[in-house]
């Protein structure tokens, strides 16, 4: 058990999950975006492309907002709803066949395979802290730009 | 054209007092929060006395049986920013004194005590505790 997360990976990439990862129009870039969703899902975290994760993922993540990965983050059904519409219409595609859906970008065959090259001290510097905080590398994410030319590991 | 101008004067005014009216409607002062928990922790309990800052600090700096306290987020110093325990993003300064925005929207007011205190403590808190609270954070100085 020298690497955890490594053979967590592993174990992730063998099990396959059935999501292949975002179609993008323009380089690494996403360009969908809604006032609402940029301030009720960028408030403790960069709020997350919809296209990284299929639209059954992010349903599964809006009707858990009260248990969201160890805080409450439930809102008023109005703003839910508006939010939730947003992230299914520019949902990623579902490629695959129906398995239970992802809830982390992380988990995500697509993400692993992207981040195969970074080094594990990478991931244990305590200014990335976790795989879930994009903005530590990518210096564009607040902006949805993931492009490797603005990419800074620190 | 004296009639279209008027007209549009007309709307533009109809439009702009009705703008003032809805921003109204939203905008609070932390004072006006107090009277609001105030009433509400007067009806809880008959007996109630008044908030103590003294009081909202404890509760601020400590854990309440679970992992993280206000201050985990929010720093013990709530007049600079923190950052969330967990994602490490950054957070603005809670205390009224050093940041205009807090405590002037009851949506937001609302929707960030009833998260926060769900993490924090487990369950709502009452209008005495958010009344402690918001009394100590209106204490302190810039």
């Amino acid at each position: 058990m020298k690497h955890p997360k490594r053979i967590g990976y592993l174990a992730l990439l063998i099990a396959g999950v059935p999501w292949a990862g975002p179609v993008l129009a323009d380089g690494d870039r996403y360009t969908a975006t809604d006032p609402t969703w940029k301030a009720e899902c960028g408030s403790c975290h960069v709020a997350y492309p919809p296209a990284l994760l299929p639209a059954a993922s992010w349903r599964a993540v809006m009707a858990g907002l009260d248990k969201h990965f160890g805080t409450d983050a439930s809102l008023d059904p109005a703003t839910h709803a508006r939010i939730t519409t947003f992230l299914e219409r520019n949902a990623g595609r579902e490629r695959g066949a129906p398995a239970k859906p992802p809830l982390r970008v992380t988990e995500t065959r697509w993400f692993v395979h992207k981040h195969d090259e970074v080094p594990g001290a990478v991931w244990k510097s305590v200014k990335v802290k976790s795989p879930s905080n994009c903005a530590a590398c990518h210096t564009g994410a607040e902006r949805g730009d993931f492009d490797e030319d603005n990419l800074r590991i620190p | 054209m004296r009639l279209a101008l008027a007209f549009l004067a007309t709307t533009f005014l109809a439009t702009a007092a009705a703008l003032a009216a809805v921003s109204d409607a939203h905008a609070e002062t932390p004072a006006d929060f107090l009277r609001t928990y105030e009433a509400a922790a007067r009806q809880d309990d008959s007996g109630f006395t008044g908030f103590s800052a003294q009081r909202g600090e404890a509760f601020f700096k400590t854990t309440h049986g679970r992992e993280w306290s206000c201050a985990s987020c929010h720093t013990p110093n709530p007049t600079v920013g923190g950052k969330h325990a967990k994602t490490d993003k950054p957070i603005g300064p809670l205390a009224p004194t050093a940041n205009a925005e807090r405590f002037t929207r009851p949506d937001k007011v609302e929707k960030w005590f009833r998260r926060n205190c769900n993490d924090v403590v487990g369950r709502e808190c009452t209008p005495a505790e958010k009344g402690d609270v918001l009394t100590y954070l209106m204490s302190l100085a810039k």
